[in-house]
């Protein structure tokens, strides 16, 4: 099999090919004038360019995953994220890599004409690189997002689990959204844990928040109850709906070992009275 | 010498405060001594501190709930108090919620709750 003619080729007409791919690049799809410059275009497209160059110098052609080409690939995982920051589409970000097809397989076609052979044998080896880092470019792209939705993942188990302190002793802590597992645990642990911090007798559980409540959901509520009861709290559950609360009776949850109230209000009421305090009304501020 | 907690009297009450890691051993004389203590002082109350308490397990868990019941048949109330979050979670996992068990925060809110329950007899 003759030497492939791509080294030489490409190191010789850097220059031209770099100039075609630009013209291909700023008419294609991959051009969001939107949101990246033509000056910012060149920058990257020359600096690829530059790496794709030396590491085909290499003669390693198939495996990308080889030594030789981590700088490319290290320039293009760069260039995806950044690109996916800035919200260009998958497709898009892989257009930059295929668009430089066409300037190659015009010079190979130059320079190979009359060897039909040798010409199919550079244009298969071009392709399928050009396709494998295309594809990388998605691979990365599709990580940084599955990064991004892990990432809210955790601040949403974060955020919705905020113990308020109401009062001296009266801690809430208003619950948003379902109830699993993982998240009792770690609502149940920061309840405990602000309980011993402030001291609290009295802790509020709203469920005004939470969309559903079955069986295994109330099961979590109780424990949680139960576990606040031993280190010497009450607990009051708050926020029931109508909706829910003839649930928990269809499906036989039993509550009367808990205090329930329809609203917060009222159970800070009961809180504050438990606590031994009254809350008066100031008439003469009143009537301002 | 053998290792043993202190039980000390304080009024009408008797104040456990236990700062060892407890083994099944230990548990199961305190429940001797301090039932042994409980007939001999006439006392009307039991506070148990087990703020120190990092780790528990069933056994210990169920002693707690014995000494209890036991104190309770002697007409003295039980108080445990400063149980630590993970120790909590740990009881109710085990499904020892500890029922007929007072707790408190403190100290402090422990013996309040003591004497308040004394008056009440």
């Amino acid at each position: 099999m003759p030497k492939s003619l791509l080294p030489e080729l490409l190191k010789k007409d850097r220059a031209e090919i770099l100039a075609d791919w630009m013209k291909e690049q700023l008419v294609a799809g991959g051009m969001r004038a939107d949101l990246i410059n033509e000056q910012e275009l060149r920058e990257q497209s020359n600096d690829f360019l530059q790496r794709f160059v030396q590491a085909v110098q290499s003669d390693d052609l198939t495996d990308i995953r080889s030594a030789a080409w981590t700088p490319v690939l290290e320039l293009l995982g760069e260039l995806s994220r950044a690109r996916g920051r800035l919200g260009f589409s998958p497709a898009e970000t892989a257009m930059f890599v295929f668009s430089l097809k066409q300037p190659v397989l015009t010079r190979l076609r130059t320079a190979l004409g009359n060897d039909a052979t040798r010409l199919f044998e550079d244009v298969a080896t071009i392709t399928q690189l050009l396709d494998k880092l295309g594809l990388y470019t998605t691979e990365v792209h599709q990580q940084t997002r599955e990064d991004v939705i892990g990432r809210q993942q955790m601040e949403m188990l974060e955020l919705s689990t905020p113990v308020v302190k109401l009062w001296d002793g009266i801690l809430a802590l208003p619950l948003i959204g379902t109830l699993d597992s993982s998240r009792t645990n770690v609502v149940m642990e920061s309840l405990l844990q602000q309980i011993v911090h402030t001291e609290s007798e009295i802790a509020i559980i709203d469920i005004t928040g939470v969309p559903t409540v079955d069986t295994l959901v109330a099961q979590h509520l109780l424990k949680t109850v139960a576990a606040a009861r031993l280190m010497g709290a009450d607990c009051i559950i708050s926020g029931i709906r109508p909706q829910i609360a003839q649930t928990m009776v269809h499906l036989g949850v039993d509550l009367t070992s808990v205090a329930t109230k329809a609203s917060l209000a009222e159970a800070l009421r009961l809180a504050m009275t438990r606590c031994g305090f009254r809350v008066v009304r100031n008439d003469a501020a009143a009537q301002k | 010498m053998q290792e043993q907690i202190p039980i000390i009297k304080l009024e009408d009450f008797l104040l456990v405060s236990i700062q060892v890691d407890m083994h099944d051993r230990l548990a199961l004389q305190l429940q001797d001594d301090l039932t042994a203590k409980i007939t001999e002082v006439n006392a009307r109350g039991v506070l148990i501190d087990i703020s120190a308490l990092e780790v528990v397990d069933s056994f210990i868990g169920r002693v707690i709930g014995n000494i209890s019941a036991m104190a309770r048949v002697l007409d003295a109330r039980t108080v445990v108090v400063g149980m630590q979050p993970a120790v909590a979670i740990t009881l109710v996992e085990l499904g020892l919620t500890l029922e007929g068990v007072h707790s408190a925060l403190n100290v402090s809110r422990g013996m309040a709750l003591l004497r308040r329950s004394r008056e009440e007899q």
